[in-house]
C-alpha cells in the first residue's frame, strides 16, 4: 500500500502509531485537552440552564411528589393513638368480643393527650373517611375525657394539698439539673429548651407516671408556659395510680415528695377506680361496637394501601381488599370516562384542526397571520369567559337552540340538550384545546414543501393519492405532538367539565378537586391523582413504542 | 458585559421586590378572606370601610372563602399563614376546628355585649355551632321560581318541586346531597323531625335517592350559587334552590319575574374564623376587628346591602332599608315570620359524620 493510496484517516492512524498520540501546544494529548475544554463548555451549559432546573425541582417535582406520597401515609393513627395501637395489635376481631381493658385504659391516655394536643378531631375526620361515624365519636369522646381522669386527681389532692400544686410535681419527678437549667432558660436568643430529665429514683419506680409527664412537660412547653409551676394534666394523676396499684416500690424514691408518695401508696388501695371500658361506653356505646376497633386495627400501620383500593372502587376488609357496594362505586367509571371523553375530544380536534392548519399553512404570509389571530385569539381570552360563553350558546334558551328553532329545523318544545351533558363537555373542550392542536399541526405544515404535492400531481397521481400518499404523511409528526397536547391536556381537564359537564360529563379530575378542596381527603386525592399520572406516562410510553416519540415535532 | 449586569440588576430587582411583597405584612394591613361579589361587597360597605376609617388599617380583600379550608390546611402545612381573618360557613368552620387550623373563640372575651348588655354568648345564643366560630349572617338555601311559567297556581310547598306534572319544565338542585336528601324524605312523607334518624339509615338514604330518582332527568345540578339565578333569569329552568340574597338581587335588583318559595327553607349560618396561629400582633389586630366587625349595629347594617339576617338577637329590630333600592329589608330576611312558617335547621352534626358517606353514594347515583 503506498501513500498515494491511503485515506486521510488511515494517514492520521499509521502517524498516530508511529509517533504516539498527538498532542496539543501544552504537552498534553489532544484528546485530553480536547474533554477538558467541553467538559468547561458542558459546565457553562449546565449553570445556564441551573435556575430553571432548581425552579422546576422545588416548584414543580417536589410539591407533586410530597402530594403523592399522602396517597400511602397513614401515621396519623399511629402518631395520635400510639399506646392504643400497640395494644390494639394482638386483639383479634374474630373472636367477636370488644379489646379487653388495658386498650380501653391506653385509649384513655391517648384520647387525653390527643385532645390537649387537639389532634383527636383531626383523626376523627381522618378515620371517618373508613367508617361513617367515628367523626362525632372522637368529638364527642374528647369532650367527656377530661371528666373520666378527674376522678383520681380529685382523690390524690384531697389526700394532700401537696398534690395540687404544679411546682411539687416538677419538683418530684424533674432531676435537679433539668429543674435548674430549666429555670435559667428563658426562651431567648433561639435556644431550644433543656430536655425533660427525670429524677432516676422515680423513674424507676413510676415509670408511667415519668412517661405521662414527659408529654405534659413537651406540651406545656409548646404553649410557651413553664413545665416548672404548671398543674399537671389529670391523666398524670391517672398514671400515678397506675404505678401505685401496680406495686411500685416507693421507699425508693428519697427526696422532694418521698413522704407524699408513701401516703398515697398507703391510701391509694382503698381509692375509688375507674372502669375505662365502661366509661367509654357511657360516652358512646360505639366504643363497643367491633366495627369500630376494627378500622383503628386496620389503620394502625403507618402506610396504608386503603386510598388506593378506594381510588379504584375497592376497600380493606378484615378478610383483605373487595369491591365496594354496587352503589358507591364511582372512581372506575369515571376513570374511563375521562380516557374516552379525552380520546374523543383529540379526535375533534384533529378533524377540526387539520383543515384550518392546512389552509393556514398555504395561504399568502398576510392572509395566515391574520388568520393565526383568530387562532390565538381564544389563548387571550379567559377560560371561564370561553367556558360561560358556551354556556349562553348552548342552553336550551339559547342561541344555538333559538337559531335552530328559527329555522324549523327544531320544534320548539324539543329544544336539543346541548350542554350539562357529555356533549356540552366535548364542544367546549374541543373549542378550548383547538389552537394546541393547529399550531404543532402548522409549524410541521409550513415545512412541507408544496413543490412535491405539484411533483406528484405531474406524476399522475389524483389530488386524494397526492394529499394521502404524499402531504398526510408528512404531516404526521404535527398530528402525534397536536394530539399528545391535547389529550394530555383534556384528561387533567377540571374547570370546564364543572361548569358544563352536569352529571355525564364530568371528569376524574372534579372529584380530585373535590377531595382536595371540600372533603379535605386528600389522601384520596393524591391515590386519584397517581393513577392518573400513571396512565398518561403509560399511554406516553406507549405511544413512544407504536409511534415513536421522535416522530412529534413540536416546531419547524 | 452589559447584558451580564443588566441581567444582574433584573435579578436583583426581581429578588428585592419578592422580598418586600415576601414581607408586606406591614403593620397597618390586614387580609380579610371572604366570598366575593355581592357579599364582600356588603361586608365593605358594612365593616370594612369603617373599621378602615376608625383605625387606619388597610384591609385587603380575597375571595377564597370556597376553598378556605384546603388553602387554609395547606398554608398551615407550609407554616406561614397569610390570612388574617377568614369568612366561612358554618360547616367549614366546624372542620376547621376540628382540623385544629381555627382558633378557639370566647364570645364573652373577643365579642362585643350587646347594647342592653346581654353577653355575646347569649346574644348569639344557639347559632355558636362551634368553638372556633364567631357568627354573622343567617342565610336560608330555598326555591325561587319563574312566575310566568307556573300557571295560575304558583308553587306554595317544597313538594312541588317533585310534582313535574303540575309544574313541568327543568328544576335546579345543588350537586351535592346537602338539603336535596332532607327536602327528598320531607316530600315522601317522613315527618320533619325524623329526617336525620331516617337519613342515617342506609334505607332512609336509599329511599332519598329514589324519590330524587323521579325528578333526575329534570334537574340540572348546579355547583355555583350564581347558577340558579342565572338559569332562572334566562327561562332554563322552572326553579330552583340557591342562597336567598341572591334570588333577592334576581327579583329585587335585576327585577326578574322570579318569586320566592320559602316553604322548607335550610337555615345555615356563615361568619368568621381566625386562623390558628398567627403572630402576636396579627393576632391582635384580627380580634380587634371581629370585635368591631360583630357588634350590634354593625351586623343590623350589613343586612342594608343584602338579605341576610344578622346573627345576634339583639341586631334584628335595627334592620332597615336596603341603601340603594331604599326598600324595608325584614320581610326578605329569611328570618322573618312570614317566611319562616315552615323551615328546616341544617344538623351540622349529622353532616359532619355521614357527609362522606352519602356523598359517595349520591356521586355514584349521579353517574349512573
Amino acid at each position: 500500500m503506498t501513500d498515494s493510496t491511503m485515506t486521510p484517516d488511515e494517514h492520521r492512524r499509521a502517524d498516530e502509531a508511529a509517533t504516539g498520540p498527538m498532542l496539543a501546544a501544552d504537552g498534553r494529548p489532544l484528546k485530553v485537552s480536547l474533554n477538558r475544554a467541553l467538559r468547561r463548555q458542558k459546565l457553562r451549559a449546565m449553570l445556564l440552564i441551573a435556575p430553571l432546573l432548581i425552579f422546576v425541582l422545588v416548584t414543580f417535582i417536589a410539591p407533586i411528589a410530597d402530594m403523592l406520597f399522602r396517597s400511602i401515609e397513614n401515621q396519623i393513627v399511629s402518631d395520635t393513638l400510639p399506646r392504643t395501637t400497640s395494644e390494639l395489635a394482638t386483639w383479634d376481631a374474630e373472636t367477636g368480643e370488644i379489646p379487653p381493658p388495658e386498650v380501653f385504659d391506653a385509649l384513655f391516655k391517648d384520647m387525653f393527650i390527643a385532645t390537649e394536643r387537639k389532634a383527636h378531631t383531626r383523626l376523627g375526620s381522618r378515620l371517618n373517611y373508613e367508617l361513617t361515624g367515628v367523626s362525632s365519636l372522637f368529638r364527642k369522646s374528647g369532650r367527656r375525657v377530661d371528666d373520666m381522669g378527674e376522678v383520681y386527681q380529685d382523690q390524690f389532692e384531697d389526700l394532700n394539698d401537696f398534690w395540687k400544686d404544679g411546682e411539687n410535681w416538677s419538683a418530684l419527678m424533674g432531676s435537679d439539673a433539668w429543674r435548674s437549667s430549666m429555670s435559667d432558660w428563658d426562651g431567648k436568643d433561639g435556644r431550644s429548651a433543656p430536655a425533660f430529665e427525670p429524677r432516676s429514683d422515680v423513674a424507676s419506680t413510676l415509670p408511667e407516671t415519668v412517661a405521662i409527664y414527659r408529654e405534659f412537660v413537651d406540651f406545656v412547653l409548646s404553649e410557651d408556659d413553664n413545665p416548672l409551676a404548671e398543674d399537671p394534666w389529670a391523666v398524670v394523676y391517672a398514671a400515678l395510680y397506675e404505678d401505685l396499684a401496680n406495686g411500685a416500690d416507693v421507699s425508693a424514691v428519697s427526696g422532694a415528695g418521698a413522704a407524699e408518695l408513701l401516703e398515697a401508696e398507703a391510701a391509694a388501695s382503698n381509692f375509688e377506680t375507674v372502669d375505662y371500658t365502661a366509661a367509654f361506653a357511657d360516652v358512646d356505646k360505639d366504643w363497643h361496637s367491633i366495627e369500630v376497633w376494627q378500622t383503628i386495627q386496620t389503620y394502625s400501620p403507618d402506610f396504608t394501601s386503603g386510598y388506593f383500593l378506594n381510588a379504584v372502587d375497592m376497600q380493606k376488609t378484615p378478610d383483605g381488599p373487595a369491591m365496594r357496594p354496587d352503589n358507591e362505586r364511582i372512581y372506575i367509571k369515571l376513570f374511563i370516562r375521562t380516557m374516552f371523553m379525552s380520546l374523543v375530544i383529540t379526535g375533534s380536534c384533529i378533524l377540526l384542526g387539520y383543515p384550518v392548519a392546512w389552509i393556514l399553512a398555504n395561504l399568502p404570509a398576510r392572509t395566515a397571520n391574520l388568520l393565526m389571530i383568530l387562532v390565538l385569539l381564544p389563548f387571550w381570552t379567559s377560560l371561564l369567559v370561553r367556558t360561560s360563553a358556551w354556556k349562553v350558546m348552548l342552553q336550551q334558551q339559547g342561541v344555538v337552540n333559538d337559531t335552530l328553532v328559527w329555522l324549523g329545523i327544531v320544534a320548539d318544545d324539543s329544544r336539543l340538550a346541548l350542554i350539562n351533558n357529555q356533549t356540552g363537555t366535548i364542544i367546549a373542550m374541543t373549542h378550548i384545546l383547538l389552537p394546541f392542536m393547529i399550531l404543532p399541526l402548522y409549524s410541521v405544515m409550513k415545512t412541507i414543501p408544496p413543490s412535491y404535492l405539484r411533483a406528484a400531481k405531474s406524476l399522475g397521481a389524483t389530488n386524494w393519492t397526492a394529499f394521502w400518499r404524499v402531504y398526510f404523511p408528512q404531516s404526521v409528526p404535527g398530528i402525534g405532538a397536536g394530539s399528545i397536547l391535547v389529550f394530555i391536556l383534556a384528561i387533567g381537564y377540571y374547570i370546564t367539565p364543572e361548569i358544563v359537564g352536569g352529571t355525564t360529563g364530568t371528569f376524574i379530575s372534579n372529584r380530585i378537586a373535590y377531595h382536595i378542596s371540600s372533603s379535605l381527603n386528600w389522601g384520596l386525592a393524591a391515590a386519584l391523582g397517581a393513577i392518573l399520572l400513571a396512565f398518561v406516562l403509560g399511554l406516553y410510553w406507549a405511544y413512544d413504542k407504536i409511534v415513536g416519540i421522535d416522530n412529534v415535532k413540536l416546531g419547524g | 458585559m452589559k447584558l451580564t449586569k443588566t441581567l444582574l440588576a433584573t435579578t436583583a430587582l426581581t429578588v428585592a421586590a419578592g422580598m418586600a411583597s415576601a414581607d408586606g405584612h406591614m403593620a397597618s394591613e390586614m387580609t380579610i378572606v371572604s366570598w366575593g361579589g355581592a357579599y364582600s361587597n356588603s361586608q365593605q360597605e358594612a365593616y370594612h370601610n369603617p373599621y378602615m376609617e376608625k383605625t387606619g388599617v388597610n384591609i385587603i380583600n380575597d375571595s377564597s372563602s370556597s376553598e378556605a379550608v384546603a388553602k387554609l390546611r395547606a398554608m398551615n402545612e407550609a407554616g406561614n399563614v397569610t390570612w388574617d381573618v377568614v369568612d366561612v360557613v358554618a360547616a367549614d368552620a366546624i372542620r376547621l376546628c376540628d382540623e385544629g387550623l381555627a382558633m378557639e373563640i370566647d364570645p364573652d372575651e373577643h365579642l362585643a355585649p350587646a347594647p342592653d348588655g346581654t353577653s355575646a354568648e347569649d346574644d348569639f345564643g344557639d347559632l355558636i355551632v362551634s368553638d372556633c366560630f364567631i357568627p354573622q349572617i343567617v342565610y336560608s338555601t330555598t326555591f325561587g321560581y319563574r312566575t310566568d311559567m307556573v300557571g295560575d297556581t304558583p308553587p306554595t310547598s317544597v313538594c312541588d318541586v317533585f310534582d313535574t306534572e303540575a309544574y313541568p319544565g327543568k328544576r335546579a338542585l345543588e350537586k351535592n346531597p346537602i338539603n336535596n336528601m332532607e327536602w327528598a324524605l320531607l316530600c315522601d312523607g317522613v315527618a320533619k323531625d325524623e329526617v336525620y334518624d331516617v337519613l342515617e339509615t342506609e334505607e332512609g338514604q336509599q329511599q332519598a335517592l329514589d324519590k330524587l330518582a323521579t325528578i333526575k332527568d329534570e334537574v340540572i345540578w348546579w355547583s355555583a350559587g350564581a347558577d340558579t339565578p342565572q338559569l332562572l333569569a334566562d327561562g332554563e329552568i322552572v326553579m330552583g334552590s340557591t342562597y336567598n340574597g341572591r334570588l333577592f338581587s334576581v327579583i329585587e335588583e335585576q327585577k326578574q319575574p322570579v318569586a320566592m318559595l320559602w316553604d322548607a327553607q335550610v337555615f345555615d349560618l356563615d361568619g368568621w374564623i381566625i386562623p390558628a396561629g398567627l403572630p402576636e400582633d396579627r393576632l391582635a389586630r384580627a380580634l380587634d376587628y371581629i370585635y368591631f366587625a360583630t357588634d350590634t349595629q354593625r351586623l343590623a347594617d350589613q343586612s342594608k346591602y343584602i338579605s341576610y339576617g344578622p346573627a345576634r338577637a339583639s341586631s334584628a329590630p335595627l334592620v332597615s332599608t336596603h341603601a340603594d333600592l331604599g326598600i324595608e329589608m325584614a320581610p326578605h330576611m329569611p328570618t322573618d315570620p312570614e317566611n319562616a312558617k315552615n323551615t328546616f335547621l341544617y344538623n351540622y352534626e349529622f353532616w359532619a359524620d355521614y357527609r362522606d358517606d352519602i356523598d359517595a353514594k349520591f356521586q355514584a347515583w349521579l353517574a349512573q
